[in-house]
């Protein structure tokens, strides 16, 4: 009895915080200290262990309207030649999916990741970062993706994913990532 | 040159200044003692000679004048020699090697017995302490020459301001030694560091030049950039990521409040960095994927965009008589030093070498600038001069970025950064001749900092 009460409670919550914090700052990086709202949807603390927050379409990889199947299936990121802006045959072929994905679901607001490895000055990577964030937005927008919905933003070399340091590291923190945010969509 | 007789009535102003910066509240008072007579200048200490014997030193502990003045007498006196030690340019003689002790800080100094054990140079100093009022005075010797004559200097100051009446003293010592400015009594801004590589928290702090001092000047709660302290140290421009996007802010150092300095929709701003005026902050701002250089008046808010290039343009850093910018771009196809009159308009290329060049910064001389060198997956910290002659390279490793010129323009710190899943970023320091290579002690990791100007 209890459990029926509280759950959906908690769903409501949730979401309530994901949706402020894709109003208010699109940094999931930042608010170190864990709270939900600071990670996304598409945040590792986000949705998808909070038991009931399927019920949003947020976190089942087998529901192929989930950010989730979004992040997986489609895939959320593609990868840069060092130094490298430019999108890569692969990247574009990801970048279609995604396109084909966002059109279906333009409930989403979307902020496009960029990120560089450790290999180069802060600046300057934080320079290139954003042109590779902003390579992938114009990618989207070519292929009909409203460019209302999308913000960039440049983490340069302050969040790699892979934490050695060589090629297998850095070819995987050269980077845009495409996350989703709900509540700020059309 | 060294121990130049006549260094006559020092004009130091501190008192007009003393709020600058937030723990430097107490005002230190440095006045010439009128208790010297001239002394001939023989020893010299030419510091931009690439070898160089340290010169030996004997820093006695101060007379204490009075008993509250025990510990401090010690302490400073140690803080000084850490000091001068630490420039790699002196070499202290161990008390347990001194034939005659100093008892009185009037006694006549017996030459000989320092002559005896090689010291080119003798401090003395005494310390009295009444509450909390602190006075220190010293002298410095050459014995070198037997001169039994040594201009003194005495400063007062508070009980917790002990540590920069002992860096005053060692700057006057390696000033009056060397013939060029000192640098011991000023801060440094840095990223304080922590958490693991892909989740790291970083928070502002300001320190001394030696690591004392920490004190913490914003939380981790949002990633925090190279802070650049303002030309007289009163403010501390950096970039935040706390609304989400990087930008630009500015910190009052007296009392920690912070602006957001430029709020351009849909951009990002970062590398801010003062002019020489102190009123106009030269910063990128990207739009659309591409950033340029830009300039802001910070009292009226006007911006001027400096660069107008589809390339990467960033890490902007004025010459010292705010003519010049110095920056980095990658219009080559790789990044590459330029510099350009401050107002904007044609950049020269400096850089030539082999590899990539950023994070340039013009020495307070005006004579160098400092760079972040990248070749064959090394990293450098290097100088050049402003016409793109002399490139010479001080360090190298995995990973070394972000020059900072000591105010005597004489002394370089840097990040380095360790190889790896367990990389931690600490802060070095370097001589401009190369020399003289050591990691700056902080209470934990650390990054990009930034010195300030020698304390009023």
């Amino acid at each position: 009895m209890s459990v029926r009460f509280v759950l959906p409670i908690k769903v409501v919550l949730i979401v309530a915080a994901l949706a402020l914090s894709a109003c208010r700052n699109p940094d999931r990086f930042g608010g170190a200290g864990g709270d939900l709202g600071a990670n996304g949807a598409n945040g590792a603390n986000g949705a998808g262990g909070a038991g009931g927050v399927t019920t949003s379409g947020l976190g089942d990889p087998s529901n192929p309207a989930s950010v989730a199947y979004f992040n997986q299936s489609v895939g959320d990121r593609v990868h840069f030649v060092v130094d490298q802006s430019t999108l890569t045959d692969e990247a574009r072929g990801i970048l279609s999916g995604q396109s084909q994905w966002l059109k279906a679901h333009p409930e989403y607001a979307i902020i496009i990741e960029g990120h560089a490895d450790e290999q180069g000055t802060r600046e300057y990577n934080i320079a290139l970062g954003a042109r590779r964030a902003e390579a992938v937005k114009n990618y989207l927008i070519s292929q009909g993706v409203a460019g209302s919905h999308m913000q960039t933003i440049s983490y340069g070399k302050e969040r790699p994913i892979a934490v050695c340091s060589d090629e297998a590291c850095y070819s995987q923190n050269r980077r845009a990532v495409t996350v989703l945010s709900i509540g700020s969509g059309t | 040159m060294a121990f130049r007789d006549n260094i006559g009535p020092v004009p130091v102003t501190c008192e007009k200044k003393m709020t600058h910066l937030k723990t430097f509240t107490v005002a230190i008072l440095l006045v010439l003692m009128p208790l010297s007579m001239p002394a001939v200048a023989e020893v010299t200490l030419d510091i931009t000679n690439p070898v160089i014997e340290p010169m030996p030193y004997a820093v006695p502990d101060f007379i204490a004048e009075n008993g509250e003045a025990t510990k401090l007498a010690h302490d400073i006196a140690r803080v000084v020699a850490d000091d001068l030690t630490g420039t790699g340019l002196f070499r202290e003689i161990p008390s347990s090697a001194y034939i005659s002790q100093v008892t009185s800080f009037d006694d006549k100094v017996a030459y000989g017995d320092w002559q005896a054990i090689n010291a080119q140079a003798l401090i003395t100093g005494a310390v009295q302490v009444s509450g909390d009022k602190v006075v220190v005075k010293f002298r410095l010797f050459d014995i070198a020459s037997g001169q039994n004559q040594g201009d003194g200097l005495q400063f007062a100051g508070s009980a917790k301001s002990w540590r920069r009446m002992a860096h005053k003293v060692a700057d006057a010592a390696y000033s009056r030694i060397t013939g060029e400015g000192g640098y011991f009594d000023s801060r440094v801004v840095f990223v304080s560091e922590s958490g693991p590589k892909d989740a790291r928290q970083k928070r502002l702090a300001v320190m001394d030049y030696d690591g004392a001092n920490v004190q913490y000047l914003t939380d981790s709660k949002s990633i925090v950039l190279a802070p650049r302290f303002s030309p007289s140290g009163d403010r501390i421009l950096y970039t935040s990521y706390a609304s989400g996007f990087p930008r630009i802010y500015v910190m009052n150092a007296g009392n920690l409040s912070t602006k957001m300095l430029d709020e351009q929709p849909g951009s990002m701003t970062f590398a801010p960095r003062f002019a020489p005026d102190g009123h106009t902050v030269v910063f990128s701002l990207e739009k659309d994927g591409n950033s340029d250089l830009y300039m802001l008046n910070v009292d009226s808010g006007a911006l001027k965009q400096l660069t107008d290039a589809p390339s990467i343009e960033t890490a902007p850093s004025f010459s010292p008589d705010g003519s010049q910018i110095v920056f980095e771009s990658d219009r080559s196809g790789a990044q590459q030093i330029y510099t350009m009159p401050a107002g904007g308009g044609d950049p020269t290329r400096i850089s030539s070498g082999k590899g990539k060049y950023g994070t340039p910064v013009w020495s307070p001389r005006g004579d160098l600038v400092a760079f972040t060198k990248i070749a064959d997956g090394r990293f450098y910290i290097g100088v050049i001069r402003p016409d793109g002659t002399e490139e010479r390279l001080l360090t190298a490793s995995f990973l070394d970025e972000g020059p900072t010129w000591a105010p005597n323009g004489r002394v370089i710190m840097f990040t380095r950064e360790s190889e790896g899943a367990t990389g931690t970023a600490t802060l070095y320091s370097v001589d401009v001749s190369g020399r003289n290579l050591h990691q700056v002690t902080t209470p934990g990791s650390a990054s990009d900092p930034s010195w300030s100007p020698l304390l009023p």
